[in-house]
């Protein structure tokens, strides 16, 4: 179905590099708000691998005006437009739980919040 | 940052500027890009830039709490409005052909009061999210 | 942008690791203009390089850290997402080529929003409150669930002033 080498293709491997960098930071570092903004690069590739598809070369914006003919998908933008909105709402709400763990934990790195929750698992587990 | 006079000064150039812009962007989401979203993110900013220039205690004398809370509510309310009047007047739940004499124009009342209460909750939520952080802050600089 | 992100996986001070997602966020603006996407590129940003980096400066402000020197090496993390960057590219060389005009998505749904049943010339708008007005109803109120969840994990009960807990639950 599809001819082209790598040139063609060459969105798609843009998009792959970000949505695996944003993975790396997301599985490799033990910081939280670290993480989040993994995340959230992530998220903005995700966005990327949609819309590029959608685009027309010599098309134009998709809001009709008399002297144009072809125009860009309008599908993909509705729906991501949906998804950047619920992407900051997650953000948000994830902050707000760093901002709970570091006030209860006082830290936020994630190796120390699991070596004190094993810690008071222990006494517990000492006491019964 | 209240006695520093440049950002005081491009405050009060540029902040009605940023309101302005947005209902701009807001009421011509037909006709141009722009929509809900973007003019309620745009408002909540401008309303965020005056809170960072001139204190928290300023902005939320001027916009209080219960004021956003209502505002969180309110726009989900008016959108689930627009569709039970659709209910209502015999059509779908949210079908906009029959909210005027003239179908095509149902549509665009539709649109418009849609777009408005999109508007309104996504601003209440970004200003509340703000107020939230910075008062989370300042509590606790006053507690040490 | 690729560059950006390497230096933000690298970075190690938190304040550099926010301003760099705001330089990222705004670049993939640009690149959402250049792709005609007008709407998105107006919304991301206002939300990505607006509103997410003013979050994550206030969350900053609140936790007041550097991140430390990552204990284990790296070595296994990295392996994943290469392996699966590999799988990925391997699985994207069988999608459409880059702005060809029979690629299925041009054929079944769009051309009929395009024909303006609607009488309003932007069309995202219209199928975002017309067409696809539900959809619309539904995120509004995901969104207002965030701020729902907010107010509830951030929230400080009024507490007496002598001798109660701080976070006063």
């Amino acid at each position: 179905m599809s001819s082209g080498g790598l040139f063609e293709h060459f969105t798609y491997i843009v998009t792959v590099f970000l949505m695996v960098a944003g993975l790396y930071v997301v599985i490799s570092r033990g910081n939280l708000i670290k993480k989040l903004v993994g995340l959230a690069v992530f998220q903005t590739s995700v966005y990327l691998l949609y819309i590029a598809p959608g685009k027309l070369i010599g098309g134009t914006a998709p809001i009709l005006a008399p002297q144009y003919t072809v125009y860009s998908n309008p599908l993909p933008h509705v729906l991501i437009l949906t998804a950047i909105v619920v992407g900051v709402a997650t953000l948000a709400l994830g902050l707000a739980i760093t901002v709970r763990i570091k006030e209860t934990y006082g830290t936020i790195e994630e190796d120390e919040i699991t070596a004190a929750d094993n810690a008071v698992q222990a006494t517990e587990d000492a006491k019964s | 940052m209240e006695n520093d006079l440049v950002l005081r000064v491009i405050g009060k150039l540029v902040i009605p500027f940023i309101l302005l812009f947005a209902l701009y962007v807001q009421f011509h989401g037909d006709y141009g890009p722009g929509g809900g979203f973007q003019a309620g993110t745009i408002l909540a900013a401008g309303i965020v830039f005056y809170a960072l220039i001139y204190g928290l205690d300023k902005a939320r004398r001027i916009i209080p709490d219960r004021l956003v809370e209502a505002m969180l509510a309110a726009g989900v309310l008016l959108f689930a409005g627009v569709g039970v009047a659709g209910l209502l007047l015999g059509g779908n739940f949210l079908d906009y052909f029959v909210l005027d004499k003239d179908p095509i124009h149902g549509q665009h009342r539709g649109i418009f009061w849609v777009e408005a209460g999109v508007h309104i909750t996504v601003c209440g939520v970004m200003l509340k999210i703000f107020y939230m952080f910075a008062s989370r802050g300042q509590r606790k600089d006053d507690e040490e | 942008m690729a560059f950006t992100v390497l230096v933000l996986a690298r970075t190690r001070n938190l304040f550099a690791v926010v301003v760099l997602f705001g330089i990222y966020s705004f670049l993939m603006a640009t690149v959402f203009v250049a792709l005609d996407a007008v709407d998105v590129a107006m919304t991301e940003a206002a939300v990505g390089a607006g509103v997410s980096t003013v979050l994550l400066l206030g969350a900053l402000h609140l936790c007041k850290s550097e991140e430390i020197r990552p204990v284990h090496r790296p070595w296994l993390p990295l392996l994943l997402s290469l392996a699966t960057a590999a799988l990925l590219i391997h699985g994207a060389m069988g999608l459409p080529d880059f702005a060809d005009p029979n690629a299925p998505i041009h054929q079944h749904v769009a051309p009929r929003y395009l024909q303006n049943e609607v009488d309003v010339p932007n069309v995202v708008t219209a199928v975002l409150a017309s067409f696809r007005g539900y959809d619309t109803l539904g995120e509004t109120t995901v969104v207002f669930t965030a701020g729902a969840g907010i107010i509830a994990l951030l929230r400080r009960r009024k507490y007496k002033m002598e001798g109660r807990d701080r976070d006063g639950k």
